[in-house]
């Protein structure tokens, strides 16, 4: 039985963990000695006061889509995949690659290149994680969580040794041919008529991630290997007997999970950097365990929660502009948001079901 | 390579070994009690903000240990809370306490001593000193041959965490192995059920081994913030956390195993501090590949290919009394 009416399950549960979260981070504020008020203010007036600053929220949402859903989709399959960081930079790996080596005549060639090459670098950096989870029993957080200090190795590696132009003390790759540049957002809603600015990141991979999100709510709800996935994260052993295979789904799920991680290197990568970095991530891997947690692991929710991130993110970096209040504030904004809504969901869960039996008889 | 190179690399695999093998230990505890801790980072890391700046301000090097531990078992409290009492999920639990305490230590760190996230340079008092074993050869004196270098130059000249660290190995074993409170804490990660039927309770264990982390994860903060460097710098941890929970797995939840493996990760990252780049004749070992081994060596030892790393039973799953 659901003791929760579903719509206080997905709006009421989240949104008090998040008002809690922000009052403890209200507390800190004025702790340190600045007006919290003023700093919300700040953050909000940054990041949707213009449409520059709506452009970089947008910007930032698009990563934590991305990893958000990739995090979700191992979810369902009650896999916790905290790899996101390390596949995403492999995926940055795979656009870099696409951009440098291969000669597209055109940027939208250039950006299917980069997807198909980022999904399968992100893919293929979930698949041995995977295959030692289904296989040999290796537990899916400690080696995701690996994979992903092997990943920074290995791209440090690559990036000083292999990448890196000659002369250049960076380590980073060199820039991508300016044709490969992709469409910003400012422009496309130019097109409509839609005034926006175009001095921020914010490109085309944002409608990507949107088209991906719905992609990704039809994949879980309406094919079969969505069931599959599903059915095997709520009740292994009876997905057991439904004769749904534990080695495949854990390996689809993580494939999935993977290559969808990839893709934000799209975004980061090809749209905002123009070439590969060292910490391309930034990050936005561990964010979309936030972003999939807040959104209860739907992917509207996610688009949502990812919304709401990005504007915390930019919020935060003008904090660090117009206040003397460092931007980690941010960071323990959404430290808190994972503990309330992930690991401390019965704190807030269970005195709200007591007060719908009390007052909300009307079920 | 000359002996007295091979010396100092010994050398400096203990002093990294050490903060390793503290933070080895408590996430043995926590494991070994059926609560997964992939938080020792962040205790760490805000135990390290916390000595420091309680040193700085006190001018007292055990001031700083007090606030360190104290810091830790705060933390420790609030993954004891989420995961014991409030039976959530202890990875998450884990995840958010790492954020927690690499963005509240930057914070506060600015606000205080304005010095973008670091604490001011502890000066002597505030920091540890290195204790000189008895008969110890001060350094620069050369040839003592192999055993009295390794004596001089390798064992003595530490500070004393160094010492508390491997003393805690023999401890934890005995505690684990040879009370009643070790058996007990062995139990109730394999099966926490039995215990509580022989009238024991499950929650009192389970926060008792979770505090223990939070001791050890001071001690490893404490040492990383006073003894190994001389001050607090955000991110100091740099990962040592993890390495730590790769090493516990590495040792298959054991304390003499941890010993070894913490040296072991210790003496990877001396040698890649001192060489980067190894030529071995045939090819060059890039340095990345070997910070990243402990990392790969773990993955191996959990795939199982060599011997087979079984985690305690009851580990990661909330204890539900009743159902």
């Amino acid at each position: 039985m659901d003791k929760l009416p579903r719509w206080a399950d997905v709006v009421l549960v989240p949104l008090i963990c998040l008002i809690i979260a922000f009052v403890f981070c209200g507390i800190l504020i004025a702790a340190i000695g600045q007006s919290p008020l003023h700093a919300i203010w700040i953050m909000i007036d940054g990041a949707f006061g213009s449409t520059n600053g709506l452009g970089y929220t947008l910007y930032y949402a698009t990563n934590f889509i991305f990893t958000g859903l990739a995090v979700s989709i191992a979810f369902q399959a009650s896999l916790f995949n905290i790899g996101g960081e390390g596949q995403a930079t492999l995926g940055g790996l795979g656009v870099a690659l696409s951009c440098l080596l291969i000669p597209w005549p055109h940027w939208s060639l250039a950006l299917i290149g980069s997807l198909a090459a980022g999904a399968a670098f992100g893919a293929a950096w979930g698949f041995l994680p995977a295959w030692l989870q289904a296989k040999r029993g290796s537990h899916i957080v400690i080696t995701t969580m690996m994979f992903n200090f092997i990943a920074y190795a290995l791209m440090n590696y690559v990036l000083v040794n292999l990448l890196r132009p000659m002369g250049s003390m960076d380590p980073a790759s060199a820039r991508f041919d300016k044709a490969y540049n992709l469409p910003k957002l400012g422009d496309i809603l130019g097109l409509v008529g839609i005034p926006f600015s175009s001095k921020n990141p914010a490109n085309i991979t944002f409608l990507i991630a949107i088209a991906l999100a719905i992609g990704v709510w039809a994949l879980l709800w309406h094919t079969r290997l969505g069931y599959a996935l599903r059915a095997f994260g709520k009740q292994e052993k009876a997905a057991l007997y439904a004769g749904i295979d534990p080695v495949k789904i854990t390996i689809y799920a993580l494939l999935l999970s993977g290559g969808i991680s990839g893709l934000m290197a799209v975004n980061a990568v090809q749209g905002a950097a123009h070439r590969l970095v060292l910490n391309s991530v930034e990050g936005a891997g561990f964010i979309g365990i936030a972003v999939a947690l807040m959104g209860r692991n739907h992917p509207f929710g996610i688009v949502v929660a990812s919304v709401l991130f990005g504007f915390l993110y930019e919020g935060g970096s003008q904090l660090a502009m117009g206040t003397t209040i460092p931007r980690e504030v941010i960071t323990v904004l959404q430290a808190l948001v994972i503990l309330f809504t992930g690991a401390l969901p019965y704190m807030v869960q269970k005195p709200l079901e007591h007060l719908f039996a009390k007052f909300g008889g009307a079920k | 390579m000359d002996l007295a190179s091979f010396l100092q690399i010994l050398d400096s695999t203990i002093r990294l070994a050490t903060p390793l093998l503290f933070a080895c230990l408590a996430g043995l505890f926590s494991e070994r009690a059926g609560v997964f801790d992939i938080g020792l980072e962040g205790k760490m890391l805000v135990a390290a903000f916390a000595a420091a700046a309680a040193s700085y301000a006190t001018g007292s090097v055990w001031m700083g240990v007090l606030a360190g531990i104290g810091a830790a078992l705060m933390f420790a409290a609030i993954h004891g809370l989420a995961s014991i009492t409030f039976r959530g999920n202890q990875l998450i639990s884990g995840v958010a306490v790492n954020f927690l305490a690499s963005g509240l230590t930057v914070v506060l760190g600015t606000s205080w001593f304005k010095l973008g996230g670091q604490t001011p340079a502890l000066v002597d008092g505030m920091r540890f000193s290195d204790i000189t074993l008895p008969f110890a050869a001060p350094s620069g004196q050369g040839d003592l041959g192999l055993l009295g270098g390794i004596y001089s130059h390798v064992l003595s000249g530490h500070s004393i965490l160094v010492y508390v660290a491997l003393a805690c190995v023999p401890l934890t074993w005995w505690v684990l192995y040879r009370t009643r409170f070790g058996l007990r804490l062995r139990a109730v990660g394999e099966n926490p059920a039995a215990v509580d039927t022989a009238g024991v309770s499950v929650t009192g264990l389970r926060y008792a081994a979770v505090g223990i982390t939070g001791v050890l994860c001071g001690l490893a903060g404490a040492y990383m913030s006073m003894g190994l460097s001389a001050g607090f710098l955000r991110e100091m941890t740099a990962g040592r956390g993890y390495i730590a929970l790769a090493a516990l797995i590495f040792a298959k939840w054991r304390p003499w195993y941890a010993l070894m493996a913490c040296l072991l990760f210790g003496l990877l990252d001396a040698v890649a501090i001192r060489f980067q780049n190894i030529d071995i004749g045939v090819f060059v070992i890039p340095v990345q590949f070997t910070q990243a081994l402990p990392y790969i060596l773990t993955v191996i030892i959990l795939a199982g290919f060599v011997g087979k790393a079984i985690p305690p039973r009851a580990g990661g799953e909330a204890y539900v009394k009743e159902r």
